[in-house]
């Protein structure tokens, strides 16, 4: 689906901005962001004044902002990366897509441009398949179909909630394994977009994401913070925590979330040995995390979005809340969350 | 426009990997001409051949290769009545070549599957990758997004949990094909002048839980992790059905992988499949199986293997008395292919005895 063929008025770009100086970053993905709408939050605790580009159809929106829609008391929910999530709260378009700003257009093997934004849009558009495994992957897309063993009751697909991108040169490894492999970086393009299957886990990845905001909203939870969070992907878990809320609750409604194209490219941030230095809580809570979400079983009267993420934050609570005070917030968070959610889009 | 690889000149792999361990399964009715374009990258292996229908037909096999040929003659030789587990007039048949083989690995290639080219256009070792894909361990219980996280130049990503970073055994890796892609013929007849073009560069486990569509046209396997599940049902001359032994193999080995705690793998290799089936023979053959696959498929996903079924032949069996209870109804040649499934492990264990101490 070519850029021209996608309605614009269905999609907000939403970009947290963690870096005051916008200019190298609007201006790259500039042939692919213009005539669209942004949404760019400024993290509250950033200090200097954003610098953005002229041409863009752009709102704003910083820490008083914040506060006003949703009262000093929570405006620190918003803080850091999860700043992007308050464009989420006050966008009113169907699509969101988010992609870090310290990533640029990435190159496909022919040298061109992906344009990241059409790329996620398609994805979203098209149903997913979670329910049995195509092995040529994305089966409504040119040149492919489903293979021969696929049930056809399974073909027509089920909504597609979540795009999640990848990455191009600086991939998103943790601390640990950067610091290890210092001179890797992600040169391989893999041409696929695929359905995770129903069940499977996954870790969703903030940097390069696009989801239908009708359909799952309220369940892209601003929730878990780590002791400690800091400025660089490195140092926080806020995105892979959403997604493991977001992929669960999308299985529990019959929804399905897409993973492959489009690739962005990542630049340099940061330091992975210095962010290796602080005491990593992301690994502890991340293991606590997966047997909860394998064990997990949604109640069949949670049958919205909103029902999902509050019966998912109770069961956080009785059954990691003891485990580590990060699991209490995070619940508290996401309860926290749908309220805001339903009254900032109540007069809808 | 996809072509295959031009492999004259390439020379015969000097060290090719698991020589002495892997046995090759090529089913034929007609020649095995594909074998010299393969040379560079097979000839060391041994293969062993299942030549399905007419046994007197004499097989040519390429010069340098170094083979075992059973015909329907020798299976009914080497199994007597067993033999009935044993399809004929259909490809299914090169699941005795998986009994009779003495290796831990097989690789198992259709005869119209050529050398593919990668995007670079060199020609791809498909066998080696197999045996890489087998060697290194997959991730069934988080998907990771950067995929095969073993690969030389991947890594898993930041969230995926650290316990299960180590990976389980792979049994099985599954691998796809260019130009003529691996459609049913509904779709064949709708799309008859669709290729695969697309080389997707990347293997990725697939998710515990979670069926797919195995194809035999380009698979290898641990024969001594998964090698009792690999049987391929009762296709071809005299059953109702067609196209549908490495599907029917593919949802068995999956929930008993699932079960114990083994690794699939899909993605690469790619080979170039040359040839594509007459679609209306096609509609024939895998009509049943289009319907009964609906009913089928639930079956699978809600197959539950005891605690108590901790080898693969266990499984099987328990497998074989679940089909047989809940799909006879569907058809009785779910009966006679519970009986089968039962036959075929009789035969595996009498072929294959455990060594003794």
């Amino acid at each position: 689906m070519s850029s021209s063929e996608i309605n614009k008025n269905e999609v907000d770009i939403v970009i947290g901005a963690l870096n005051a100086d916008l200019t190298q970053f609007l201006n790259s993905w500039r042939p692919f962001f213009s005539g669209f709408h942004l949404i760019i939050v400024k993290d509250p605790e950033l200090k200097d004044d954003l610098n953005i580009p002229e041409g863009f159809d752009v709102d704003v929106y910083s820490k008083p902002d914040i506060e006003k829609v949703v009262g000093a008391a929570n405006a620190a929910m918003f803080s850091g990366y999860s700043c992007r999530y308050f464009g989420y709260l006050v966008s009113k378009k169907k699509y969101i897509v988010s992609i870090d700003d310290d990533c640029v257009p990435a190159k496909d093997p022919k040298g061109v441009l992906v344009d990241a934004v059409s790329q996620h849009v398609t994805n979203l558009e098209n149903p997913a398949t979670p329910l049995f495994f195509n092995t040529l992957y994305d089966p409504y897309c040119e040149g492919a179909d489903f293979v021969r063993g696929y049930p056809f009751s399974l073909r027509s697909g089920v909504p597609c909630a979540a795009s999640c991108g990848l990455w191009l040169n600086l991939a998103d490894l943790d601390a640990p394994t950067q610091a290890l492999k210092t001179e890797q970086r992600n040169t391989s393009y893999v041409d696929a977009v695929m359905t995770v299957p129903l069940k499977a886990m996954l870790p969703i990845s903030g940097i390069n994401i696009a989801f239908n905001r009708e359909l799952v909203g309220p369940a892209l939870v601003p929730a878990l913070r780590i002791a400690g969070e800091g400025k660089v992907r490195w140092e926080t878990l806020e995105d892979v925590w959403c997604g493991m809320c977001l992929k669960h609750i999308s299985d529990h409604l019959g929804y399905g979330v897409k993973t492959g194209l489009p690739y962005v490219w990542r630049n340099e941030r940061g330091d992975a040995v210095e962010s290796l230095r602080k005491k990593w809580e992301g690994m502890k809570l991340m293991e606590k995390s997966v047997p909860f979400f394998e064990a997990l079983k949604l109640p069949e009267s949670a049958v919205n979005v909103e029902d999902c993420v509050v019966e998912l934050a109770k069961a956080v609570k009785e059954q990691l809340g003891s485990d580590d005070p990060a699991f209490t917030q995070a619940a508290d968070a996401m309860v926290k969350w749908v309220q805001l959610w339903n009254s900032v889009n109540s007069s809808g | 426009m996809v072509d295959p690889a031009n492999t004259v000149g390439i020379p015969v792999n000097p060290t090719p990997l698991l020589k002495d361990e892997l046995d090759i399964v090529i089913p034929t009715i007609r020649n095995l001409d594909f074998l010299e374009m393969w040379r560079p990258f097979l000839q060391p292996y041994h293969l062993i051949i299942v030549q399905d229908g007419d046994p007197t037909k004499k097989i040519h096999v390429p010069e340098g290769y170094d083979y075992e040929l059973y015909n329907r003659n020798d299976i009914n030789r080497i199994l007597g009545p067993k033999a009935s587990c044993i399809s004929f007039k259909d490809s299914a048949c090169r699941c005795f070549g998986y009994m009779v083989s003495k290796k831990k690995y097989i690789f198992t290639i259709d005869d119209d599957c050529f050398v593919a080219k990668d995007p670079a256009g060199k020609a791809v070792n498909a066998l080696e990758q197999h045996i890489k894909n087998l060697l290194c361990p997959s991730t069934p219980w988080f998907f990771n997004t950067l995929y095969d996280p073993y690969r030389e130049g991947a890594d898993f990503v930041r969230g995926y949990p650290f316990s299960l970073r180590e990976g389980v055994s792979t049994a099985v890796s599954h691998g796809l094909w260019l130009n003529i892609p691996d459609y049913d013929a509904p779709t064949q007849l709708v799309k008859p002048k669709e290729r695969n073009a697309r080389y997707v560069d990347a293997v990725m486990t697939i998710p515990k839980g979670t069926l797919f569509p195995m194809c035999g046209m380009n698979l290898a396997f641990d024969r001594d992790l998964i090698g009792p599940a690999m049987y391929f049902g009762l296709m071809g001359d005299g059953q109702p059905i067609g196209r549908y032994d490495d599907m029917w193999a593919g949802w068995c080995i999956k929930v008993i992988c699932d079960h114990l705690g083994l690794g699939v793998k899909t993605g690469l290799p790619y080979i170039y499949h040359s040839k594509a089936s007459n679609p209306f023979v096609n509609l024939k053959k895998e009509y049943k199986g289009i319907f009964w696959q609906e009913d089928i498929i639930p079956f699978f996903q809600n197959v539950k293997l005891s605690k108590e079924a901790t080898t693969v032949q266990q499984c099987y069996i328990e497998l074989s008395k679940m089909v047989k209870e809940k799909l006879s109804s569907l058809d009785p040649y779910f009966d006679k292919l519970a009986d089968a499934m039962v036959t075929w492990i009789e035969a595996w264990d009498e072929l294959n005895p455990p060594a003794t101490a």
